[in-house]
Parts: C-alpha cells; sequence; structure tokens
C-alpha cells in the first residue's frame, strides 16, 4: 500500500512539474504582452525597468529557475494589468467565494447524484427511474453556461428571491451551483444507478434477503457500498469540471472569484496571473486525483490485485 | 402423438400438455443463417427508440446546418442596424441581434461549426488515439511502458486549461480549437485501444493465426481492429458532444471562433449583455439548438454503446 501510495506520489510530482514547464514555455512562446501595448509613450529606459521588474531581462534558464522557485512557494510576482496588486493578493481575495461555490456544488452533486440513482435503480421502470433518467439526460445536453444564462433570465429575473448577481448570502449560491452541479449530478446518478442495477442481483443481496435482513439495510450496507466505489474514481475528472465550470458561471453571475481573475487575465494576456491559476487549479485537480486513488485503493482491497496480475 | 404422452388417468392436466412442441425438432436444423456481428448491433439500436430519435435529429441537424443559411435572403454576417433585436417575424424567423444580423442564419451557421469541430475532434481522435494505444498494447513490454506513463502525465492534465493556454499562445480561431482538441483528446482514446489490445493479442484465435505465418500487420487489421471497433466507434460518437462543448464554451469565453463569425457559444455570449431586456429570442435559439445537439449525439452514443455492450447480449 505505502509502495502504491509513494509511486503514485513520485507521478504526480512529475505532472506537476510537466504543466509548471509547459506553461512557462507556452508563455514565453506567446506573441505580444502587456509591456507591448504603448499607449502611454514608454521611452526605452521606462521598457527596459519594466523588464527588469517582471524578470524579462535575464537569461531564459534563469527566469525558468526563478520561476520554478515562486511556483513552489506559490508567490508569482505583480501582476502585469493591474501593477501595483500582486498576483497572489489578488488570488487570494478571489479565493474564498470559489472555494465556497465549489465545495457547495461539490457537496450538492454528490448527494442529490446518489440518491437519484439509488431511488431509479430501487424502483427500476417506474415513473422515478424515468424520470431520474430524464433529468440526468437534460443535465448532460445543456451546457452549464447555458444552464446558468437561463436560470437568471427565466427564474431570478421572476423571483426576487434568487439574486441575479454577485455573492454573499446563502441565497446567491443556489443558482449558480445548480447550474455547475446539474452535469455531475447527471453523471453520479447514471453511475449509481446501472451500479446499484447490478449490484442487487448479486448472490449476496439475496443472501442478506434470505437472512431476512430490512431493505434499508440490505440497500445501504450491502448494495450502496458496493455500488458506490466506481463513482469514487470519477469525482477527480467532476472536481475538474466544475472547477472549469466555474470560471464561465462565476462570469455570469458576477461572482468575485479566482474565475473571474482568470477570464480576465486571459484577454489581457496578464502573463503572471494566467501562470498562477493554471497552477494552481492544476495543483488542486492533481492533488484531487492522487486522492481518489488512493481512497480507492483503500476502500477496495481488490484494486491492488488487479495490479499484481498485469 | 398419441402413444408419447403419459396417460394420467386421475388427473385434469390435458393431455395436449405433453406433447413436445415441434419447436424442438426444428432446432436441430439451420433454419436461417446466423446474424452477423453488425446486423445484431443494428437490430438493437433501432429497437431503442431514444437512440432513434438521437439519429434522426442528427441527420435532421446536419441537413439544416447545410441547407439552413441559404434559406433566407441574410447572409450570417449581414447587418441592419434599423433592424436591430427584433422580435421573431416573417422577415426574422429567429429574430435578429443588436446589429440587425439574423438570428436563423447565424444558428445554422453556428451549426455548421459546430458539426465541424465534432467531426473533426473525432477523426483525430480516431487516427492518433487508435495509433498509439495499438502499438503500445501490440508492442507491450517496454515501448508499452514509456508509452503509458507519457499518457499518466498526459491525463493528469485538466483539459480546458490546455485549451485556455493553447488559446492564448496561438491567438484564437478554428484552426486552434481544433489543435488544443487533437492535444488531449485522444488520451481516452489511446487507453482503451491498448487496454483491448492487450485482452486481445493473448487470444487463441490471434495465436492460431500467428501460428500460420500472419504477419503483424495482418494481424492487427483483420483480428484486432475489428474487434475492437465497437468501443471506438462509441467513444467517437460520445467525443463529438464533448467537442461541441469545449467549442462552445471557448467562444464563450472569446477564446473560440471570432466575429464575424457565428457559433453557438458566441452568440451565448452576446446574448449575456442583453439577458434581463427581454430579448429571449437572443439567447433562447442558441441554446435550444446546442442543448438538442448535445442530447442527439449522446442519447444516440448510449443507445450505440447499449448495442455494442456483451453485456447486454443475452
Amino acid at each position: 500500500m505505502l509502495k502504491f501510495i509513494g509511486k503514485r506520489f513520485l507521478w504526480m510530482i512529475v505532472t506537476l512539474w510537466v504543466i509548471i514547464t509547459v506553461t512557462f514555455i507556452l508563455m514565453r512562446f506567446a506573441p505580444g504582452s502587456p509591456l507591448d501595448i504603448d499607449d502611454v509613450g514608454m521611452s526605452d529606459q521606462a521598457r527596459e525597468n519594466m523588464m527588469a521588474h517582471y524578470n524579462l531581462d535575464q537569461p531564459v534558464i534563469l527566469q525558468y529557475l526563478n520561476y520554478l522557485k515562486n511556483a513552489i512557494t506559490f508567490d508569482f510576482g505583480p501582476s502585469m494589468v493591474t501593477r501595483s496588486r500582486e498576483v497572489s493578493d489578488m488570488l487570494a481575495s478571489g479565493f474564498p467565494a470559489s472555494l465556497q461555490l465549489g465545495l457547495v456544488t461539490l457537496i450538492l452533486a454528490v448527494i442529490s447524484g446518489i440518491i437519484l440513482g439509488v431511488l431509479a435503480a430501487l424502483r427500476h421502470n417506474k415513473l422515478i427511474d424515468y424520470m431520474t433518467m430524464f433529468i440526468a439526460i437534460i443535465g448532460i445536453s445543456i451546457p452549464n453556461f447555458i444552464q446558468a444564462m437561463l436560470f437568471i433570465q427565466y427564474i431570478s429575473s421572476q423571483f426576487d428571491f434568487f439574486p441575479t448577481a454577485q455573492w454573499g448570502t446563502w441565497r446567491h449560491a443556489i443558482l449558480p451551483a445548480l447550474a455547475l452541479a446539474s452535469g455531475p449530478i447527471a453523471i453520479i446518478a447514471r453511475m449509481t444507478r446501472s451500479n446499484m442495477l447490478e449490484v442487487l442481483t448479486e448472490d449476496y443481496i439475496k443472501t442478506a434477503k434470505a437472512k431476512g435482513l430490512s431493505n434499508f439495510q440490505i440497500v445501504v450496507k450491502h448494495a450502496l457500498r458496493n455500488a458506490l466505489l466506481p463513482v469514487i474514481t470519477i469525482l477527480g475528472v467532476l472536481v475538474a469540471s466544475i472547477f472549469t465550470g466555474s470560471f464561465v458561471v462565476e462570469r455570469i453571475f458576477a461572482i468575485p472569484g479566482v474565475g473571474q481573475y482568470f477570464v480576465e487575465s486571459i484577454t489581457n494576456r496578464d502573463y503572471p496571473m494566467i501562470m498562477a491559476t493554471t497552477i494552481i487549479y492544476s495543483t488542486i485537480f492533481i492533488i484531487m486525483m492522487f486522492i481518489v486513488d488512493v481512497v480507492y485503493g483503500i476502500v477496495d482491497p481488490r484494486i491492488q490485485l488487479h495490479k499484481k496480475e498485469e | 402423438m398419441e402413444d408419447r404422452s403419459p396417460k394420467k388417468s386421475a388427473s385434469n392436466v390435458p393431455d395436449e400438455w405433453f406433447v413436445p412442441l415441434p419447436k424442438e425438432e426444428q432446432q436441430e436444423t439451420i433454419h436461417h443463417k446466423g446474424d452477423s456481428y453488425w446486423k445484431d448491433v443494428m437490430g438493437r439500436l433501432f429497437a431503442n427508440k431514444l437512440a432513434v430519435t438521437g439519429l434522426i435529429l442528427i441527420i435532421l441537424l446536419t441537413i439544416m446546418a447545410i441547407i439552413g443559411p441559404f434559406l433566407t435572403e441574410h447572409t450570417y454576417r449581414s447587418q441592419s442596424i434599423l433592424n436591430s433585436n427584433t422580435a421573431p417575424n416573417s422577415t426574422y424567423w429567429f429574430g435578429s441581434d443588436e446589429l440587425g444580423r439574423d438570428v436563423f442564419t447565424r444558428v445554422w451557421y453556428g451549426a455548421r461549426v459546430s458539426l465541424f469541430i465534432g467531426l473533426a475532434a473525432a477523426l483525430i481522435e480516431f487516427v492518433i488515439g487508435v495509433t498509439y494505444g495499438g502499438v503500445s498494447g501490440y508492442r507491450g513490454g517496454k515501448v508499452d511502458n514509456v508509452m503509458m506513463r507519457i499518457v499518466d502525465v498526459l491525463y493528469g492534465l485538466p483539459y480546458l486549461l490546455v485549451v485556455v493556454l493553447l488559446m492564448v499562445v496561438m491567438g484564437p480561431g478554428l484552426f486552434t480549437i481544433i489543435i488544443a482538441l487533437s492535444i488531449t483528446g485522444w488520451i481516452g482514446m489511446a487507453r482503451l485501444v491498448r487496454g483491448q489490445v492487450l485482452q486481445l493479442k493473448n487470444a487463441e484465435y490471434v495465436l492460431a493465426s500467428r501460428v500460420l505465418g500472419g504477419s503483424n500487420n495482418r494481424i492487427i487489421r483483420k483480428h484486432l481492429l475489428p474487434n475492437t471497433s465497437g468501443p471506438i466507434i462509441v467513444s467517437m460518437t460520445l467525443t463529438i458532444p464533448t467537442a461541441i462543448f469545449a467549442e462552445a464554451f471557448l467562444s464563450f469565453l472569446g477564446l473560440g471562433v471570432q466575429a464575424p463569425v457565428a457559433s453557438w457559444g458566441t452568440m451565448a455570449n452576446d446574448a449575456l449583455g442583453v439577458i434581463q431586456t427581454g430579448y429571449w429570442w437572443r439567447l433562447f435559439f442558441p441554446a435550444f439548438f446546442i442543448s438538442l445537439t448535445m442530447f442527439a449525439f449522446n442519447v444516440f452514443g448510449d443507445g450505440l454503446r447499449d448495442a455494442l455492450d456483451p453485456k447486454m447480449r443475452k
């Protein structure tokens, strides 16, 4: 087990290094920089000073090493566009809102996805099953940013209860979280449903029934535990999709989060900001994948056996 | 007949119940040629109403993407400031935007962009993924190990972030979207094909072919690829909605196709500014058609998967 975790950890570090390096290379080759936009008539001296300010006058290797060091300490220097502010400060100011939205979405997606999936499986081919599958297909078909906009146009403009924008109270979180969660809900519900249907035909369920266990005990203790195993594996991917989705949903609902900065930094070509957000998001994503792998290895001892067979 | 049925005097069971069914006698003879694998699959696919609905929608959407922009006298970029933001009427069937451009024409122009991106992504996934996964699985050993480690690292990259970074470097546009999609899109396919090939290459019929002197090329073409084709096709079908979503997402962020080219993503982005003004058609039509397209490809892909899934076969 420890060897497995160690190996995964090593790959996590390698992946992170690749991401950081690739980001660096891409940003160096990117055409144009905010310093090229010469709308104030910058003198040569001023330009040189600016280059020195952003360490752009050093040899590329030095820039790279310096950048690696900064990436490890999460210190990305000043933003190129909002020149008076440090990138890490700006990100720190947006982080709470993004984190809250992300967590609410994740919890909503996991809980309602599992409940819907279980109900659909228990009432297979009944009304609730069809309804769940209908919701799932809708959730997959309508892109999250479209849902967010439809929510504003048809729900929050009609009901004052749901604010159309900004962040603050729990009411602000409902619609954005719903828009972000519906895709993951659909995926989790479908997966839980098909796994449950498969597990419910297993012999040990019949044994449990024969022993006279209550339905609740059979479903929760015997069926659900086995049905949920594969769901764990996709959590990493779902978290990533919630992240990227939050870029647009934060923009649509004008939520002051990290996603806002990311979108702005792309259009402004604010390289330190782009690199910082990319690295932070990738780090969270990769750590999530790592945790998922480890948890899966712990919860399902069979996974180790498969590894040995290969 | 009579003598074969047991006599049970004290019973009200009718004698016919003990007459063997005629079917049993015929079972020995082959009365119809066995269905080929694909005929079987198609039969199951067409029995699935949702999948057929998806297929019909895909065909209709494709036809409209081709002829739609020609049905009106407007082009996707012709402006008419006097007619800005008109509600749907007899000249502007789906209304017009703030520059007086016809939403109907633009929606179908956007359909062209989306379908093109979807097809291109599926094709690229097919070419790179099948080659990479096939080589990795067939060669095995060290080659496989190195190739799969590379895939592991790539798999760890958050897909949309890579796409966004590339957009920044190469500049937005249709071509960049396709390049970006092809960098990460093939990974799932490569893993799938590798797994299948690993499993199949030790199958006895492959061994038989090798014993009979079949070349690697022949084994791959005649045995491995046809037996992997089911999952490959399903994966390609389900790639299309993912790619369509990615394009709309990027265009919505302003990183996709650039004005004046219409895409469902850019149209939705344009509508964001007027979201609370009552110009509902600006958002509704692009939103409806992108959702319909995603729906069609998703249910068709699901149906195809169910039709091909050996677990469902009885």
